[in-house]
C-alpha cells in the first residue's frame, strides 16, 4: 500500500480512456439515440396525422353516402310523381276521346234526325200540294197559280 | 499453498501486497538474504522491499488489471458505437444504450453548464470503476493462483482489485481534481477563482480564515473521492479474505472443519451479493461526485 509512480501511470491511463471515450464512443451512440428519438417522435406524429385523416375520410364518406341516399329518394319521388302524372294524362286523354266520340255520334244522330225531318217535310209538302191539286184541279190553273203554289211549298 | 500452509497473518499480508516493480539500490539486502551488487530494477519479494523502492515503482498488478479492464470497456463500447444505428437495438446495443442513457440523465440532472467532456468522463469513471470493483467478486484466490502458476513463482504477490490500491483511486481523483482546477480558472479567471477561495464566507477581513476553510474544502474533494472508494473496496476485500480463511483452516474432516467450510460458503455468498450493491454504489458515487465537483467549478457563485 505504498503511494508510488503507479499513481501517475493510472492518471495517464485514465486520461487516455476518457479521451478515447469522448472521441469514439460517446458521440456516435448519443447521436444514434437522438436520431432514433426523433424518428420515433416523427412516427408518432405521422400516426396521429393518419388517424386524423382517417376520421376526416370516414366523415366525408358518411356525408356522401347520406347525400346519395337523399338523391336516390328524391329520384324515386320524382319518378312516382311522374308516373302518377302519366296515368292522369292517359286518363284525361281517354276521357276526352270518349267525349269527342260521344259528341260525334250525337252530331251524326242530329243530322240524321234533321235529314229525316227535311225528307218528311218535303213529302208532307208534296202530299199537301197533291191534295190541294186534287181539290183545286178545276178551278186552279196550275200555270196561273204556279208561283203561289211554289210559295206555299217553301213555307212548308 | 498446500506445501507450506501459511498462517492466517501470512495469508492476509500476502493478499494485501501489490506486485511491485521498482529499483533497489546497490548494497541492498534482499528478503532472501542476498545483497545486491548494483542498482537493480526488479519485482519486490516482500512488503519491506516494495516500501524501500520509494516512489519510482510500479504496481504491476494494479496497472495490468485496470488496463485490461479499461481496454475491455473501450472495446465493448466501441464495437457498439461503430454499429450504432437508429434501427431497433438488439442485445449488446440495448445494454450499452441503457447505460449511456442512465449516465446522460445523471449528467443532465447534476451538471448545469455546457461541456461535452463531462458525460464521457462520467461514463468512463462509472464503467471502469465498476469493472475494477467487480474483480472483488472473482473468488479471492483464483487470479493470484493463476498469476503465480503462469509466472512459476508460488509466492508471487498479486492483488486483483485495482481499487484496493490507493494509487488507482488517487490517480483518478487527482485527475478529476486537476480538471476541477482547470475549469475553475477557465470559467472564473484566476482572479475569480482566487476570490472564491479567499473572499468568502466572511468577506475580505476574514481572509486567512476564508482561505483555510475554502482550502480544506478544496483539498477534501480529491482526498475524499479517493479514500471513500479505496476504503470501501479495501474493507470489502478484507472481509472476503477473512471469510476465505475459514475454509482455509481445513485440516482433515471433522465437525468443526465442516461447519467452518459451510459457513465460508454461506458467508461469501451473502457478502458477495451484498458487495454487488457496494461495487455499483461506489462507482456511482464517484461518478456523481465528479459531476457535482465539475458543476461547481463551472458556476460563478456557489
Amino acid at each position: 500500500m505504498n503511494i508510488n509512480a503507479t499513481l501517475i501511470a493510472q492518471a495517464i491511463m485514465f486520461a487516455i480512456f476518457v479521451w478515447f471515450c469522448m472521441r469514439f464512443i460517446w458521440p456516435p451512440i448519443v447521436g444514434a439515440l437522438e436520431a432514433r428519438k426523433k424518428q420515433i417522435a416523427d412516427g408518432l406524429a405521422a400516426a396521429d396525422r393518419g388517424k386524423h385523416e382517417l376520421e376526416l375520410a370516414a366523415k366525408r364518406a358518411s356525408e356522401s353516402m347520406h347525400e346519395a341516399k337523399m338523391k336516390a329518394s328524391e329520384i324515386i319521388a320524382q319518378a312516382e310523381k311522374r308516373s302518377a302524372q302519366i296515368v292522369d294524362e292517359a286518363k284525361n286523354a281517354a276521357k276526352a276521346e270518349g267525349d269527342r266520340m260521344l259528341a260525334a255520334a250525337k252530331a251524326e244522330m242530329d243530322q240524321e234526325v234533321f235529314r229525316a225531318r227535311e225528307q218528311l217535310r218535303g213529302q208532307v209538302a208534296a202530299l199537301v200540294v197533291a191534295g190541294a191539286e186534287k181539290v183545286l184541279r178545276r178551278e186552279v190553273d196550275a200555270k196561273a197559280h204556279a208561283d203561289l203554289l211554289e210559295a206555299v211549298k217553301n213555307e212548308l | 499453498m498446500a506445501a507450506e500452509a501459511p498462517t492466517s497473518t501470512e495469508y492476509i499480508k500476502h493478499h494485501l501486497q501489490n506486485l511491485t516493480y521498482g529499483k533497489l539500490p546497490a548494497g541492498y539486502q534482499r528478503h532472501d538474504g542476498e545483497t545486491l551488487q548494483a542498482e537493480t530494477w526488479t519485482l519486490a519479494h516482500s512488503p519491506a522491499e516494495a516500501k524501500d523502492m520509494g516512489f519510482m515503482a510500479f504496481n504491476v498488478d494494479t496497472l495490468g488489471v485496470s488496463l485490461v479492464l479499461g481496454v475491455l470497456f473501450l472495446f465493448l463500447f466501441r464495437r457498439v458505437a461503430k454499429s450504432a444505428s437508429t434501427a431497433v437495438p438488439t442485445g449488446g446495443q440495448n445494454f450499452v444504450e441503457w447505460i449511456i442513457e442512465f449516465i446522460d440523465s445523471s449528467v443532465r440532472g447534476s451538471f448545469t453548464g455546457r461541456n461535452s467532456m463531462v458525460a464521457p468522463l462520467a461514463l468512463t469513471i462509472f464503467i471502469w470503476i465498476f469493472m475494477m470493483n467487480f474483480m472483488d467478486l472473482v473468488p479471492i484466490d483464483w487470479l493470484p493462483k493463476l498469476a503465480a502458476w503462469l509466472s512459476g513463482d508460488p509466492h508471487l504477490f498479486f492483488k486483483v482489485v485495482p481499487t484496493t490500491d490507493p494509487n488507482a483511486t488517487f490517480g483518478m481523483s487527482i485527475s478529476v481534481f486537476l480538471l476541477v482546477l482547470y475549469y475553475s480558472v477557465k470559467m472564473k479567471g484566476v482572479g475569480g477563482f482566487v476570490g472564491e477561495l479567499t473572499l468568502q464566507p466572511f468577506g475580505k477581513f476574514g481572509l486567512p480564515f476564508n482561505l483555510f476553510l475554502e482550502g480544506v474544502n478544496l483539498i477534501a474533494k480529491p482526498v475524499s473521492l479517493a479514500l471513500r472508494l479505496f476504503g470501501n473496496m479495501y474493507a470489502g476485500e478484507m472481509i472476503f479474505i477473512l471469510i476465505a480463511l475459514m475454509g482455509g483452516a481445513w485440516a482433515g474432516f471433522s465437525v468443526g472443519n465442516a461447519t467452518l467450510f459451510g459457513s465460508q460458503i454461506l458467508l461469501s455468498l451473502g457478502w458477495g451479493i451484498f458487495h454487488i450493491l457496494i461495487v455499483t454504489l461506489q462507482a456511482f458515487i464517484f461518478m456523481t461526485l465528479t459531476i457535482v465537483y465539475l458543476d461547481m467549478a463551472h458556476q460563478e457563485h456557489h
